[in-house]
This record gives C-alpha cells, sequence and structure tokens, in this order.
C-alpha cells in the first residue's frame, strides 16, 4: 500500500533505495550517552550528494543490523533529519511501503495512541513501556529527488516512524516512558 | 570496589529522596539500579551503590535514622551475581477482592512452570486487590501456564491475564 495523495505531497511513487545514485556504506551504531542523540537534527537539503551519500549508508546500515527496521542518522553520529525505515516482514506491521528514507519528515496527524514496549539499537540494554498513534500521517522529502511526500500508515510501520522522528528531534524512547516504573532491563538480545 | 544493597523506609515525606542521595553523592556512593516508590503512606526505597563500605554508609545515613523518621540498612553484596538464563518476558495481571494467599499461590504457580519473576507490585485499594508481575518463562509454556493460572485464580476468586511483553525492537 502507498500513502495518499493530498495537494502538493505525493505517496513514496515507487522510490526505492536502488534509485540512489550512490553505494551505501556500513556505519559504526552509536549507544546512548552519546550526546549526538539527544541533540535536534539539522533540516537537510534532500537533493544534496552529502544526504543522498546520509541516505544510502543507512540502508545499508539498517539491512545488516539483525531485527533493526529503521534507523536514524543521530544514530550514525549525524545530527541531520534523514532517517530509514522498513517493516516489511514484521508479524506486527499492517500498512507497509517497504524500505524507504525521509529527510525532513514531520508528523502531520496522529491519532489512536495505543501502549506498546520498545527497545532502540542505540539504548541496547533497556527497552520501555510507550505510547504511540497508531493512524499516523507522516510528511517529509525524498533523497535524491528531493519530491515531497505524505504517507498515511498505522500499526507498526506508524510507531517506527515516530520512533525515528523523535531521533531526527534528539529525543530516545526514554524521553515518552510511560512511568517511573515503565522501564526495563533488556534480557533478549537478537 | 564495594557493591551495597541499601534500603530506606519511613513515612513519606517532600525530601526524602533528595536528603539519602545527598548523603551518597557526598560519600562517592555511586547509585546504580533503583527502586523507590511510596507504599501505602511509606516511601521505600531499594538502592544498590557501589564505592564506600557499609560501615561508613549507615554512619552516615544514621542522623536521617536518628530522628526515628526513617529505618536504613546497608549491607555488602557479592557484584554481578548468577543471573538465571533469559526467558519469554510476560506480564501477570491478577485482581480481585482481596483475601490471604492471592500472591503466594499465583507466584507458586509461575515458579512450577519454570517462570522467574523480575519485578512484582501490588496495590490494595479498598476491597480490591491488584498484582502485576513481570515474569521470564520457558520458551513454549505459556499456553499451558494460562489454564493453571486460571484455575487457581478462580479458586482464590480472582481474575487473572498473562500477556507477552516482548519488545519491539526499532
Amino acid at each position: 500500500m502507498t500513502g495518499e495523495q493530498s495537494g502538493a505531497y505525493v505517496g513514496l511513487g515507487g522510490w526505492t533505495p536502488e534509485s540512489l545514485p550512490v553505494e551505501g556504506e556500513l556505519r559504526a551504531v552509536v549507544s546512548a550517552p552519546n550526546p549526538v542523540l539527544s541533540r535536534a537534527g539539522g533540516v537537510v537539503d534532500p537533493t544534496s550528494e552529502e544526504t543522498v551519500r546520509l541516505a544510502a549508508d543507512l540502508v545499508a546500515t539498517m539491512r545488516v543490523s539483525p531485527g533493526c527496521v529503521g534507523l536514524a542518522a543521530p544514530q550514525i553520529g549525524v545530527d541531520a533529519q534523514v532517517f530509514a525505515v522498513d517493516v516489511t516482514g514484521h508479524p506486527k506491521a499492517v500498512t507497509v511501503h517497504g524500505t524507504f528514507v525521509l529527510c525532513n519528515a514531520r508528523v502531520v496527524e496522529a491519532t489512536r495512541w495505543k501502549p506498546g514496549r520498545e527497545g532502540c539499537m542505540s539504548v541496547p540494554d533497556l527497552t520501555g513501556d510507550v505510547k504511540r498513534a497508531s493512524r499516523l500521517v507522516v510528511e517529509g522529502d525524498l533523497p535524491g529527488s528531493g519530491t515531497s511526500v505524505r504517507l498515511v500508515t498505522d500499526g507498526f510501520e506508524a510507531r517506527a516512524l515516530q520512533h525515528e522522528i523523535d531521533h531526527c528531534a534528539g529525543l530516545l524512547f526514554l524521553d515518552r516512558v510511560a512511568g517511573a516504573h515503565a522501564v526495563y532491563q533488556r534480557k533478549v538480545y537478537l | 570496589m564495594n557493591e551495597l544493597a541499601i534500603t530506606v523506609i519511613g513515612r513519606d515525606r517532600p525530601g526524602i529522596v533528595a536528603d539519602v542521595a545527598e548523603v551518597l553523592a557526598r560519600l562517592g556512593a555511586n547509585l546504580t539500579d533503583s527502586t523507590m516508590t511510596r507504599l501505602r503512606g511509606h516511601f521505600a526505597m531499594t538502592l544498590i551503590c557501589t564505592g564506600p563500605a557499609a560501615a561508613e554508609v549507615e554512619a552516615a545515613l544514621a542522623p536521617l535514622a536518628a530522628e526515628g523518621q526513617l529505618l536504613a540498612t546497608v549491607r555488602e553484596v557479592t557484584p554481578d551475581g548468577q543471573v538465571p538464563p533469559a526467558g519469554e518476558p510476560y506480564v501477570m495481571a491478577v485482581h480481585g477482592s482481596d483475601r490471604m494467599g492471592i500472591v503466594a499461590a499465583m507466584t507458586r504457580v509461575l515458579v512450577d512452570a519454570g517462570g522467574n519473576v523480575t519485578d512484582l507490585s501490588t496495590r490494595l485499594a479498598g476491597s480490591l486487590y491488584v498484582v502485576l508481575a513481570e515474569v521470564e518463562l520457558p520458551a513454549g509454556v505459556a499456553g499451558t501456564l494460562v489454564d493453571r493460572l486460571d484455575r487457581t485464580a478462580a479458586e482464590l476468586g480472582v481474575e487473572v491475564t498473562l500477556r507477552p511483553a516482548d519488545p519491539d525492537l526499532l
């Protein structure tokens, strides 16, 4: 399923990471308390060579990381508003847009909030209960073409998008946990 | 480096956490894992600290305890004890009319299935009793465990649910 068309915004329009003109390189994933994870990322030019390379690196690194369904630029040490997501095949996913990268993304509609337990590659030893919208509309720009897109999604993909958009704003799931007893030692590693 | 298990409990008042944490910080005791919560008007703190000797911490906390408002205990523990193998994470929720033995009976069912309770809290509100437990279970036992929990809950006249608490890794 692809996002609905609305105004100047369109869905992914068949965008795939293979359309990026560069080969992604594997980057080291940083962990909290690295300060880059707590800094709001800057707005990027989605058409710049630097952003395109960053997008390719995010996809490449996400793909080799076991169980990883999303990776944001701050997680590879870059304070920029760029992230990759791919929830394909995840048992909790309903709407799936495949692998994509968004720049300068923002949530424009968020409804049907539901609690869920989250973990993060950058906080490897803890998990936490976080409420996220299960119906979500997000707008952002595709790397390379710079096309503005609007994605309508739900369920697990919506949760992943909110988690990654938070990373781009310098927020971790720890900033949103439900209460003093809602953080847990992580016991199972992929 | 010494690892200390510290408990502090006393009539709740604003400032208990700051008072105790200041004493520990002044001694160079590093507060690692802790849980602190209000239990029926009492404030209870259970802390693991690393740093100074137990006697030193006990002596430093004594003035707080001397007012008779706080009871503090400090003892040295072995760092990084044997951790049981990780299981599948679940949350057990129990609620119903208060009666003797609910926690005992329900946790015994968990243990008999090979479960390991890693966090548990109870609340009594009027006649309503609530138990919430984080439990790790061996793979594949949850299905049959639900039946056993249901039977025990029925005997106690309470309701029980067992749900997976596996995190979504993002």
